[in-house]
C-alpha cells in the first residue's frame, strides 16, 4: 500500500508549493492515487482545473497531504468520478468552466452553466461561444403513484437559491436530486489576474456566514505561497474571530433546525444569542460579520480593551443561557420525536466523501481541520472534537451544541492569553522569479475549507481555486433524506446547512 | 419549557426601546412608520427576499430584523413565502446570469402596485462582482429598483430605516404598472 508522500517524490515534484508537497504526475500514477480513493484509504479534499491541467488534493491514511497533478493532453482525463462518487460534481463543474473532458465520467451533464453565459468554459486558454440550450434531465425514479415535487430556485424562506427535485411515493420521498450553480458569480474568474488585496476581498465574500474563514484561508494560502508568517497577535485574533464566527453561526443553526420543526422558542432564545455574538464582533473589530478583518500578512483591525471586554460579557451570557436552552432541547419529546432518527447520514457515505464539520462529526468522521493538519494558535490551545455516530438530524444538533461549548472556552483561553505586538506585515509579493504556490485547509463552522493558489512572477494571482465543504455535503443531502417524509426536508436541510455561494462560486 | 417562559414574562423586553438620544433610529422609524403605513398599506407592508447571487451575507442581516432586538413584525413588515403575497421584493446579490430568469419571473408574480428594494453594495452595480462572465451587475438591470439599501451587508437598523425611506418615496406613488421606470 503506497503513502501518498512516496507517490509524489516518485514523480515530478514542484519546486514552490507550500506547505504540503504537489508533484506533477504520470498517468498510471494518477489512476493509483484514484484506485485509492475508490477502495477507501484515501480522502478527496478537492480537485480542480487548470486550461490544461488537473489537480486533486489528497489526505492519505496517516493524516498526509499532497497534491498531485495530471496533464490533460487534449483536454482529456481519465475520470475520478466513475471511480469515486465525491469528484463527481467536482469534475462537471471543471469541465464546464475549462472545458475538461473526464473519460468515463457517468454524469456528463453540465452543472454550474446553466447555458446562460455568453461563453462556455469561461476559463480555458480558448474559451467558446455561447453553449446550445439544453434543458436539464432530471435523474428518473420509476414506480408505482409517484409523483415530482420541484422547489426553488427561489425559495419559499430568506435562504440562498437552489433547486429540488423530489420524487415522492405518497409521503415518503424516493429520490431527492438537486440542482445547483444559480448563484454562481465567476470568483474564480474574477480572481484570475487579480492583486492579491482585490483577491482577498473576493474570497472574503464566497460564503458570507464564513467570511471569517475564508478569508483566513485564503490569506494562510498566500502566506504558505510567500514563505511568511504573520506576527503571533495577528495569528490570535484571526482564531479569536474563527472561534466567534463558529459561535453565531452554530447558535443561529441550533434556533433554526428547532423552528423548522416549529419549536419557536428555541429559535427565538437562540437568535438572541446570535445576535449577542454579531454585536459583539462589531464592538471588538467592527464589523458584524467581521469581513475584510483578516488580510494576507496578519489582520486589519487590531482588539482594544473595550472590545474584549464586549467577547468576555458575550461568554458569559452565552454561559448563563444557553444551558436552559439545551435542556429545553433535550426534554421536550415533541421536539426530540422531529430530530431524532430523522435524516440519518450512514457512517460510511460520510467516511466515503470525506465529510467535514458537524455532517462528518454526527456520523462518525472524527476530522478537525485545526487539529488535522492543525494551525497555529490551535496547536497551542486545548479543545475537543466532538463525535457521534448516529448521524440524524438529532446528532448534527449536539455535535453544534458541544461545538458551541468547546468555542467557548476557546475563546476564553485565547482572550487571557492573547500576546501584544504588530497585527501586521507588509508583503513583498512582486518581483519573483518564478510563480510560487501556496495551500490552506482551514475548519470552517461548516466544515473544512481549501484555498490553493498560484501567485505569479509579477504578484498577482494567477489562479485561485477555494473548495467549500458544502461539495462533499450537498451529495450526502440527497442520501440522507431518503425515506423520510417531504416535511421533514427542511429540518434535514437545516441540519446540514450547507452553502450555495460558497458551492457555486 | 415553563421556566424559561416564567423568566421571559418577569424580564424587560430585548426589543429595542428609546428613545433615548443616542440610538433614535429604531423608534423614529416606529412612529413614522405608523401614520404612513396604516394610510397607504393597512399597516402592513409584505416583503417577499428573493437571493439573485448574493454571498449570503445580507440574508443573514434580513434574518437578523426578525430577533427580538430588531423585531420586524411590530412595524408592519412581515417576511411572506411567495411573491403573489408581496408587495416589496427585497433583493440581494450581484443578478448572476444564471438567476436572471427566476428574479425576472418573481417580479412578474408579484401583483401591483409593488416596490422593489435593492439590498447591499453588490445589488447596486454588481459590486466587486461586476464584469464577471457569470454576473449581469446590479438589480435595476434586470427589474425596476425603487430604493437601494447600500452596505457590505447592510446591518439590520439600516435595513429598517432603508424600508421606511421607500414608504416615504411610495406615498402615492405605487407602480401603477410593470413597465414603470426605476427611480433609484
Amino acid at each position: 500500500m503506497p503513502a501518498l508522500a512516496d507517490l509524489i517524490e516518485a514523480d515530478r515534484q514542484v519546486e514552490h508549493h507550500a506547505p504540503w508537497p504537489r508533484a506533477v504526475v504520470a498517468p498510471k500514477l494518477w489512476n493509483l492515487a484514484v484506485e485509492q480513493l475508490a477502495n477507501g484509504r484515501w480522502n478527496l479534499l478537492g480537485l480542480w482545473g487548470e486550461p490544461d491541467k488537473v489537480h486533486m488534493a489528497l489526505l492519505d491514511e496517516a493524516l498526509d497531504i499532497g497534491v498531485i497533478s495530471l496533464d490533460c493532453r487534449g483536454g482529456r482525463y481519465p475520470s475520478v468520478g466513475q471511480h469515486h462518487p465525491p469528484a463527481l460534481r467536482l469534475e462537471r463543474a471543471a469541465a464546464d468552466l475549462f472545458g475538461l473532458a473526464p473519460q468515463g465520467l457517468p454524469d456528463t451533464r453540465r452543472w454550474l452553466d446553466h447555458g446562460q453565459w455568453d461563453v462556455s468554459h469561461p476559463l480555458a486558454a480558448r474559451p467558446g461561444g455561447p453553449p446550445a440550450a439544453a434543458s436539464y434531465r432530471f435523474l428518473v425514479a420509476e414506480g408505482e403513484s409517484l409523483h415530482q415535487i420541484a422547489v426553488g430556485p427561489v425559495h419559499a424562506g430568506i435562504i440562498e437559491p437552489g433547486h429540488f427535485r423530489f420524487t415522492a411515493g405518497g409521503e415518503t420521498v424516493v429520490r431527492l436530486e438537486e440542482r445547483l450553480g444559480y448563484v454562481h458569480k465567476g470568483i474564480e474568474g474574477l480572481m484570475a489576474g487579480a492583486a492579491i488585496d482585490r483577491a482577498a476581498k473576493l474570497a472574503g465574500r464566497t460564503s458570507g456566514d464564513s467570511t471569517v474563514a475564508y478569508s483566513l484561508a485564503f490569506a494562510r494560502a498566500v502566506e504558505a505561497a510567500l514563505g511568511v508568517t504573520p506576527p503571533p497577535r495577528a495569528t490570535w485574533l484571526r482564531a479569536l474571530m474563527a472561534e466567534l464566527e463558529r459561535l453565531a453561526n452554530h447558535l443561529g443553526d441550533i434556533g433554526a433546525i428547532c423552528n423548522d420543526a416549529a419549536f419557536a422558542i428555541m429559535h427565538a432564545h437562540c437568535g438572541v444569542l446570535r445576535e449577542r455574538a454579531l454585536r459583539a464582533a462589531d464592538a471588538a473589530f467592527g464589523h458584524r460579520l467581521m469581513r475584510d478583518r483578516i488580510l494576507p500578512g496578519g489582520t486589519a483591525s487590531d482588539l482594544n480593551e473595550a472590545g474584549a471586554d464586549a467577547i468576555r460579557s458575550l461568554v458569559a451570557e452565552i454561559r448563563r443561557r444557553f444551558p436552559h436552552l439545551v435542556e429545553l432541547y433535550d426534554n421536550t419529546a415533541s421536539l426530540q420525536d422531529r430530530t431524532v432518527a430523522t435524516g440519518r447520514l450512514k457512517v460510511e457515505l460520510a467516511r466515503q466523501y470525506a465529510a467535514g464539520g458537524y455532517v462528518g462529526r454526527a456520523s462518525g468522521r472524527d476530522f478537525d481541520a485545526r487539529r488535522t493538519p492543525g494551525y497555529a494558535p490551535y496547536d497551542q490551545l486545548t479543545f475537543d472534537v466532538p463525535v457521534l455516530q448516529e448521524g440524524d438530524v438529532n446528532a448534527r444538533v449536539w455535535i453544534r451544541v458541544r461545538e458551541v461549548e468547546q468555542s467557548l472556552s476557546l475563546v476564553e483561553q485565547i482572550l487571557g492569553r492573547l500576546p501584544a505586538g504588530p497585527i501586521h506585515i507588509d508583503l513583498a509579493v512582486a518581483g519573483s522569479a518564478a510563480p510560487r504556490e501556496g495551500m490552506a485547509l482551514v475548519e470552517g463552522f461548516r466544515g473544512d475549507i481549501l484555498a490553493w493558489l498560484r501567485i505569479g512572477e509579477d504578484g498577482t494571482i494567477e489562479r485561485c481555486h477555494l473548495r467549500d465543504p458544502s461539495w462533499f455535503q450537498w451529495p450526502l443531502l440527497e442520501a440522507a433524506i431518503e425515506g423520510n417524509i417531504v416535511a421533514d426536508f427542511p429540518l434535514c436541510n437545516k441540519s446540514f446547512n450547507c452553502s450555495y455561494s460558497g458551492h457555486d462560486l | 419549557m415553563r421556566k424559561l417562559l416564567f423568566e421571559s414574562l418577569i424580564r424587560p423586553p430585548l426589543t429595542e426601546r428609546a428613545p433615548q438620544v443616542s440610538d433614535a433610529a429604531v423608534d423614529e422609524l416606529a412612529r413614522a412608520l405608523d401614520g404612513m403605513a396604516r394610510r397607504k398599506l393597512g399597516r402592513s407592508l409584505s416583503i417577499r427576499a428573493v437571493d439573485a447571487g448574493s454571498c449570503n451575507g445580507c440574508e443573514l442581516e434580513m434574518h437578523a430584523l426578525n430577533n427580538a432586538f430588531y423585531d420586524i413584525e411590530r412595524f408592519g413588515f412581515h417576511f411572506v413565502a411567495s411573491p403573489r403575497h408581496a408587495d416589496v421584493l427585497l433583493v440581494t446579490g450581484p443578478v448572476t446570469k444564471n438567476m436572471r430568469e427566476a428574479l425576472k419571473r418573481t417580479f412578474d408574480a408579484t401583483p401591483n402596485p409593488k416596490w422593489v428594494v435593492a439590498l447591499g453594495d453588490c445589488a447596486k452595480d454588481g459590486g466587486c462582482f461586476a464584469g464577471s462572465y457569470a454576473v449581469v451587475g446590479g438589480v435595476s438591470d434586470v427589474v425596476p429598483v425603487d430604493l437601494h439599501i447600500p452596505g457590505c451587508p447592510p446591518p439590520p437598523i439600516e435595513i429598517l430605516k432603508g424600508l421606511i425611506a421607500l414608504l416615504d418615496g411610495a406615498n402615492g406613488n405605487a407602480r401603477k404598472s410593470q413597465a414603470g421606470t426605476a427611480r433609484a
